[in-house]
This record gives structure tokens, C-alpha cells and sequence, in this order.
């Protein structure tokens, strides 16, 4: 389907802008939508009735991004919230603006779509002034409706506006955006578009999406990772009613049938040979071999004075490890997409954070032009970066080349626990160094972490690999993050160890390497205070320069009513009950949202389990969009993160991962899910950055810095099971 | 194949299944309901909860044949975005949902709850929630939700 096909389809008039002059033509006659990013029409399209579209390359994975970016629009444009419809990762309408990721999407997106809108709102009041016979100064706007100010008589919508045309057509990149005081829907908790429609049933999440003829399919992945696919019986399931194919291509094998229950069962019975393969390392000693694999590179991103020189002469010297767990997105709902390979093209419907770059991932894997592939985003089960999704996306659009059909590819729960790409394990080593006033004079730490390799079209989607097509990728870039602690200390030195993977697959999880490396720099620095007989909050503070850093972590402990004294603090709580309190402070990349956390555990001391009872956020993205969305973002950040911390670790043997349900890989409850209390520090003249990633960045450190609050013992080992408090306990008894 | 009739959201539908079909596939493929979502097919995190005759149940784990003539209430059957149930109301009114997979199993467990707990303390919530399982970390909002549904029911 090409672009003027697609607009016919979709039903929408398009009003388009264009270099040749105004164009406003009515269904059939529309021209091909813009995609070349410098234009206005790339971005947005207002119609006749005022219904403005804005093409949007990042999607809304749950955060609530479909809502805030219209809010954006319709602010910079001055038209009302509810004419904003949003079209969103569209591969062949939307410009491609990057995966969605990184926490971007209102600093990058967003900017992207402002600077249109607000190029387009100057246009549309030159467009009036010439209109009504006055002078651009003399306009005002409200609700898409241009008008004289003092005379509301002398007026025009945009609506009619793009009918009569003549409209600048190229972005402004120093359009002048609104000036915030006068925002009247930015700064706004405005509902969720989404969620009525989510909780009635009425939403189509991809799961729901059916195209005619499709088919249902199951790909039947391998005993063992490596493993390669011997011989198959189709005999075996041939017997089951609805029953259609086996489908195969070198080590890729799915069974086809025409209801998805007939599917599910015949890849459970499908008599399948696979070859041996036992090439993942031993679980038991997988930090051990992390921290042995061979460096691809290093790097140094902080080297202040001279720490070696330093740490000889301090009067207290610290010394610790700290490891971070490989861990699942763990998604809810298994991954899911449809496609319909037909005629050298394939038409994708797919979750995914990247809908553009699989365009060219997926193109390869069916041996077709990139152009040739069309990807269509729709809302999936949350994924916090590059879960299954992308795999089962390529899984649909191989098995529909293969099946002559048009295909739905939903995962079992065993493949997305165990098949989606993991986040990698972390291993840091630090030392300090403090004078005889318990100020620190060295910092050094050591840091070694996935290397990144190549892009995303390297990356070793399972449907390439199995199928032949080599990629020899690891997309985990970014991962040095946050290595460099946040303090001014006047001796210190970070290095960065790129290793090469040697097991499962990787990708970026979540707060993708800034957790892992503020876990240990966070805690480390919570271990010196300690050894300075310093109040956590005080001494972080001595070391802490910058101004917006300085008032996040002290609002974080002003919300907790934080007790001033050193840590540990045994004694407080009952019986084998331990109470203890923590905190931890993140500048994101060390550039942009600054977050204090405070958490309060209770520890049992006798079976060694941790609860976070209650944690205070204080978190500063700059100015927010929208307060009610930041703050979900947030409290989820919090409470995945706690999962992740106390529970969180992907199981394996020599041959493939274990830890394939939920029992199996357990994740956060109810009942220990903590009371959870947000500050945001709105700055409405700041530029808005991200909120998506931001609190869980400090949530491992918090943690362990409570623990050892309650109970003296430090935990440098996430997650922080029972098993692993027990044992931090007797070491510390003998 | 069998036919099969079953009661959903007040109607009666015949469908072609095999008798071991799990529910949840006759619902979402048979009938192209959107409510109950496939989780694990384990029976472990509750996406899937449907209502049987007022109790939650996963339909991933209840074969198509076991339902008899118990009136099935789904997601769609509580109530619409225009005329929401009170309990899909109080999740809007919380903004109780990031990306709204596992919110199916939240409303029909919590549902089936509050039909026989008038006044649940936030505890009693979070012990009837306790087999529903969500990623997102929307538990605190959930619990709100759930909490404000029990006072608009009282």
C-alpha cells in the first residue's frame, strides 16, 4: 500500500502544506503525505473541521506520551485539546524520530512537534492577517479561531484558513515557542486519552488486532540457545483440528493453523530433533567470568587529581564490589504482532519501540527492500525497552512469507521470560579514600559493562539468526551512564571496561546502565559517610555543587522528615523486625533530571526478607507537561525497581534459561508494594526533559543504604534475596 | 469440533471449539472480546480474569466445556467508556493504568471483590489483589481505584 493508497483507506482529508503552494482537496485527490522532516505537513495536518493530526515517529508504550504530546500541540497551535488526534508510529507517515527511548520523547519529540506546531500557528496567522485585512499584531487566537482583538466579529478558523491556503510550509527552527506563563493546557494533569477505551475492553491492543484470512502461528524455538534443528515430524500434529503447516527455514520452525488454540497445541506436540548445545557460562560464576571476558575498549570519563596517589596517603581506606543481577523485561502480556507478506511486500502491525528501524531489520531478514516494509505501531503490553517485541515482529513477518498468509505470531509466556533480550549483568569495583576529618580525598572506580556492537540492524533478532541471516550485534550502547559519581571530590578516577557479551542476548532494560552504575556509586558513597561517622544526606551535600541537585536531594529528605545521624541505626523496630531509612540522588547522565529518593525497609531479621514500607520523591525533569503522568511514570519507576532489586534474576543453565514463568522469575506483589510520596519541582521556564526512567534510577541504592541503616550490613549484590541477607548476616556475626 | 453455547455478558452465543479449548481463547478468537488478555496461560498473573456466575476466575486455566450454562461476565460487559461501571470509573478517575495490560484482571478481580466486601481496608484490597500481577508498578493507583470503587458501591 502505498501513501496515497493509505490516505484513501485511512478515510482522514488531509490538508497539506507544500513548497508548490496551498493545497486543500478533498479525498482521492490528496497528495502523497510529506515526509521530508523540514516541512510543517510532516508533522501535523489540520482539516477542514479543525481536527488536527500530528504525525508522531515516537509512540506511547504506556507512558502516557500520546496524551502529553497532544497537550504540547495543542498549546503551541492554540487549538483545543480534544481536536488533536494523534497518529503514531506509522512507518509510512511518520517521520522517523528515533526508537522510543531513552526517556526522549518530550525533549526530543516533543521539541520536534512544537517547533512545527508553533511554525504553523505564525503561518495560519499570516494566512488570517491577509484574510481580514489586518496586521498579524492585531490577532488573537482562541480554540483554532483567528480573530481581530476587540472585534470578534472579523474572525476565521483554521479550518477555513488551510482552504484558502498560502501557508509557510518549512519548519522554523528558531520559531519562537509560547512563553510559558501563558500555558494554558501544558503544566496540566489532563486525563489520559487512552484509558477510558483500556478499561471497557474497547481498545485495540495489538493482541486484539485481526486482519481477514490471517492465520494464527507459533514459532518453536530451540531446547538450547545455539541449538541447531535436526529433523521434525509434521505427522505428529497433524491430527489437530484447525491445523495448517509446519513452516521452516534452516533452524526457524513455527506450526500455522487457522485458531490460535490449534497452534498453541501443536507446538507443544510437534515432534522436534534439536542438536546439543551447552554454551552458557555456569550461573554460580557469572560475575567472576563477566569481569574476565576480554575488553573490546575503555574509556575514562572522570579523572580529577591523582586517586592512586591519594588513596596511598588516606587515613581510612574503603574497598567493595558491587554486581547487578541479568534481569527480563518481564513484560505482562507476551509479545504479539501481525503481518501480511504479499507480493514482495510486507504490511507489519507490531508493539514495538522501533517501528522504523525494524523497517530495515525485518527487510533483511525476508531478503526485500527496506521501502518494502511497512510498519504499523499499536499499543502493546508495556515493555521498558527492547523486550520481545521486535523479535516476534520479525517471527510474524518470516512466518508470513513462508505461510502465504497473513499471520498473528503471539509468545507463550515461557518465550518472552525466556527468549527476550536481557539486561546485562554489572560489575563495578570502587575504592575510597578518606583524611583524618572523614573527608574524602580519593574516589576510584572500575567499571565493566556490555560494550555496544554496531546498530540496530546488527542486532541478532531471533528470527534472522535462526533463519540464516547472521548478526553479529549487541545493542547496549549508553551503558557507561552515570559511571562518574556526581560529587566534586578532588582526587578521583573512573574507568570503563567495554567486555564483549558471552551468554544470553542483550539489550537496554529500563534506566539501561545508569541503575547499575548509580547502585554502586550511591552505595559506595553511603559505605564512606558511614566509615566518616558522617549523616548520609550531610555528607553527600559537602560534595554536591550543583544548585538544582543540591534542592531535589534535600526536598527528598525534607518529605521523609529525615532524621539527621549516621548510619547504621540497629535498634529501631521489634522483635526480629529491623527499621532502617536510605537515601540516593541521580543526575540522569549526569546532564539532565535530577531525583532525591528516600526509602524506609523493614527487615526481618530471622528469614531475612526486606520490605520497602514508604519511599519520598523529589524529581526535577525541568518543566512538566503533564503532573499526573510524570507522577505515574514515577511511581512506576519505584516500584518496578524495588522487583527488580529484591527479586529480580534471570535463571540458566549451560543450555538455555530456566527461569521461564512467574514463579520462576517472580516480580513485585501487592502486599510489598511500599506507600509512595512525589514531589515534583516544576520548572516551567526549564526545558522538559524525561521522567520515564529517571526514579528508578535510585531505587537499588536507596535500598541497600536502608538495609544497612537497619541492620549494619551492607548489600552489594542485587537482587538482595533472603538467602543473600542471611549470608551478608553470618558474615558479619563471625 | 463441538458446538458450544455459552452465556456472555447477557447474550447467548453458540461457538464451534474443542471441549479443551481455555475459555480465554473462545472469548478473545471466537468471540473478538478485547477484555481478558493472554498473560501465562498459567493460571499466575490474572490478565486473563473473567467473572462466572460473580466469581473471578482465569479463563486461560478453565476449559471451554467446564463453563456449563454460569453466566460469563467480561470486561466489556461491566460496563462502556460512555456508561462506565463504577469500578472501570474509579480506575479512570485514578488514572490507574500506564499500559492498561494487566488492568483486565484488576477490574474483574477487584470486581467480583467488591461484590461481597462492602467496606474493605486498604489491606483486605491489596490480599484480594495478591494473585494479579503488574509490570508497570501502577499498584499504588490501583489500590486507590479500587479503594474509591468500594465507596462509590457502598
Amino acid at each position: 500500500m502505498d501513501r496515497r493508497e493509505f490516505l484513501k483507506q485511512s478515510g482522514m482529508l488531509v490538508v497539506g502544506f507544500s513548497l508548490s503552494g496551498p493545497l486543500t482537496q478533498a479525498l482521492g485527490a490528496a497528495p502523497a503525505k510529506s515526509m521530508n522532516k523540514e516541512e510543517v505537513d510532516a508533522w501535523l495536518a489540520i482539516a477542514r473541521d479543525g481536527t488536527v493530526t500530528v504525525y508522531s515517529g515516537k509512540v506511547d508504550l504506556g507512558t502516557g506520551t500520546k496524551t502529553a504530546l497532544a497537550q504540547m500541540v495543542a498549546e503551541e497551535l492554540d487549538v483545543p485539546f480534544v481536536k488533536i488526534n494523534m497518529v503514531m508510529g506509522d512507518t509510512a507517515t511518520t517521520i522517523d524520530q528515533g526508537q522510543t527511548a531513552g526517556s526522549l520523547t518530550i525533549p526530543v519529540g516533543g521539541t520536534q512537534l512544537r517547533r512545527a506546531a508553533a511554525t504553523a500557528r505564525q503561518a495560519l496567522l499570516e494566512q488570517a492577517a491577509k484574510k481580514l485585512g489586518a496586521a498579524p499584531g492585531e490577532l488573537t487566537v482562541q480554540d483554532g479561531v483567528v480573530s481581530v482583538r476587540g472585534d470578534a466579529a472579523r474572525s476565521v478558523s483554521y479550518g477555513e484558513l488551510v482552504s484558502a491556503g498560502g501557508l509557510m510550509t518549512r519548519v522554523d527552527p528558531k520559531v519562537p515557542l509560547k512563553n510559558p506563563a501563558e500555558h494554558k493546557l501544558v503544566g496540566k494533569s489532563i486525563p489520559r486519552v487512552d484509558i477510558p477505551a483500556k478499561v471497557t475492553g474497547e481498545f485495540t491492543y495489538m493482541h486484539d488486532f485481526r486482519v481477514p484470512g490471517m492465520l494464527h502461528a507459533r514459532v518453536i524455538r530451540p531446547a538450547a540457545i545455539g541449538a541447531k534443528l535436526v529433523s521434525y515430524d509434521e505427522a505428529s500434529v497433524r491430527d489437530i483440528p484447525g491445523f495448517v503447516k509446519v513452516v521452516r527455514k534452516q533452524d526457524f520452525l513455527a506450526v500455522v493453523a487457522r485458531n490460535e488454540w490449534a497452534a498453541v497445541q501443536a507446538a507443544r506436540r510437534l515432534k522436534v530433533n534439536w542438536s546439543q548445545w551447552q554454551g552458557l557460562p555456569d550461573q554460580k560464576r557469572v560475575y567472576d567470568e563477566w569481569r574476565k571476558l576480554p575488553v573490546a575498549y575503555e574509556h575514562t570519563p572522570l579523572k580529577v587529581g591523582d586517586a592512586g596517589k591519594a588513596l596511598g596517603q588516606a587515613a581510612k581506606k574503603l574497598k567493595a564490589t558491587y554486581e547487578f543481577a541479568i534481569q527480563s523485561h518481564a513484560s505482562m502480556g507476551p509479545a504479539c504482532a501481525v503481518a501480511d507478506f504479499r507480493d514482495g511486500r510486507c504490511t507489519i502491525w507490531s508493539p514495538s519501540q522501533a517501528t522504523h528501524s525494524l523497517q530495515s531489520e525485518v527487510a533483511s531478514v525476508l531478503g526485500v527492500q527496506k521501502a518494502n516494509v511497512r510498519l504499523m505501531y499499536l499499543d502493546g503490553s508495556g515493555c521498558y525497552g527492547r523486550n520481545g517485541h521486535e523479535d516476534c515482529t520479525a517471527d510474524a513477518a518470516l512466518v508470513s512469507m513462508l505461510a502465504g498468509a497473513p499471520v498473528r505470531v503471539q509468545w507463550m509466556r515461557e518465550d518472552e521470560l525466556g527468549w527476550d533480550p536481557k539486561s546485562p549483568p554489572t560489575v563495578v569495583d570502587l575504592e575510597g579514600g578518606l583524611d583524618a576529618n572523614g573527608n574524602v580525598t580519593a574516589w576510584r572506580s572500575e567499571f565493566f559493562i556490555a560494550q555496544r556492537v554496531g546498530t540496530l540492524d546488527d542486532f541478532p533478532l531471533l528470527a534472522a539468526t535462526s533463519s540464516g541471516v547472521p548478526r553479529k550485534g549487541n545493542y547496549t550502547g549508553f551503558l557507561d551512564n552515570n559511571a562518574e559519581p556526581p560529587y566534586a571530590f578532588p582526587n578521583a578516577l573512573t574507568e570503563v571496561r567495554r567486555v564483549n557479551n558471552n551468554g544470553l542476548r542483550t539489550s537496554h532494560l529500563r534506566t539501561p546502565g545508569r541503575m547499575q552504575n548509580t547502585f554502586a556509586n550511591e552505595a559506595f558513597i553511603d559505605e564512606l559517610a558511614a566509615a566518616a561517622g558522617a549523616d548520609p544526606l550531610r555528607f553527600r551535600l559537602k560534595y554536591l555543587t550543583d544548585p538544582r541537585g543540591q534542592t531535589a536531594l534535600a526536598s527528598a529528605a525534607r518529605l521523609a522528615h529525615w532524621d539527621t545521624r549516621p548510619s547504621p541505626n540497629p535498634g529501631r523496630g521489634s522483635g526480629d523486625i529491623a527499621r532502617g531509612r536510605g537515601i540516593a540522588y541521580v543526575k540522569y547522565n549526569n546532564k539532565i533530571t535530577y531525583v532525591g529518593l528516600v526509602a524506609e525497609v523493614e527487615v526481618n531479621r530471622k528469614t531475612g526478607k526486606i520490605r520497602v514500607t514508604r519511599a519520598w520523591c523529589s524529581h526535577d525533569c525541568g518543566q512538566v507537561i503533564n503532573p499526573d503522568g510524570t507522577i505515574n511514570q514515577i511511581e512506576g519507576g519505584i516500584v518496578q525497581t524495588i522487583s527488580r532489586t529484591l527479586l529480580e534474576e534471570v535463571r540458566f543453565d549451560r543450555s538455555r534459561v530456566t527461569s521461564t514463568d512467574w514463579n520462576s522469575y517472580p516480580i513485585l506483589r501487592f502486599s510489598d508494594v511500599p506507600e509512595i510520596h512525589v514531589e515534583l519541582i516544576n520548572r516551567p521556564e526549564e526545558t522538559p526533559w524525561g521522567a520515564g526512567e529517571m526514579s528508578a534510577t535510585v531505587v537499588p541504592a536507596a535500598i541497600s543504604n536502608a538495609v544497612y541503616d537497619a541492620i549494619g550490613v551492607r548489600l552489594r549484590s542485587v537482587p538482595f534475596t533472603p538467602d543473600k541477607v542471611l549470608e551478608q548476616m553470618r558474615l558479619q556475626r563471625a | 469440533m463441538s458446538q458450544i453455547t455459552l452465556k456472555v455478558n447477557g447474550k447467548t452465543h453458540r461457538v464451534e471449539a474443542e471441549p479443551d479449548t481455555p475459555l480465554l481463547y473462545v472469548l478473545r478468537d471466537n468471540l473478538e472480546l478485547h477484555g481478558p488478555k493472554f498473560g501465562c496461560g498459567l493460571g499466575q498473573c490474572g490478565a486473563c480474569t473473567v467473572m462466572i456466575d460473580g466469581d473471578a476466575v482465569r479463563s486461560c486455566s478453565m476449559p471451554v466445556s467446564k463453563v456449563g450454562n454460569r453466566p460469563i461476565t467480561t470486561l466489556e460487559g461491566l460496563g462502556s467508556s460512555k456508561k462506565p461501571h463504577p469500578v472501570q470509573q474509579a480506575f479512570i478517575d485514578e488514572q490507574a493504568v500506564q499500559c492498561g495490560y494487566c488492568i483486565n484482571g484488576m477490574i474483574m478481580t477487584a470486581t467480583a471483590f467488591l461484590g461481597r466486601n462492602k467496606n474493605p481496608s486498604e489491606a483486605d484490597i491489596k490480599r484480594a489483589l495478591a494473585g494479579n500481577l503488574c509490570r508497570c508498578g501502577t499498584h499504588v493507583r490501583i489500590v486507590r481505584a479500587v479503594k474509591r470503587a468500594a465507596k462509590a458501591l457502598a
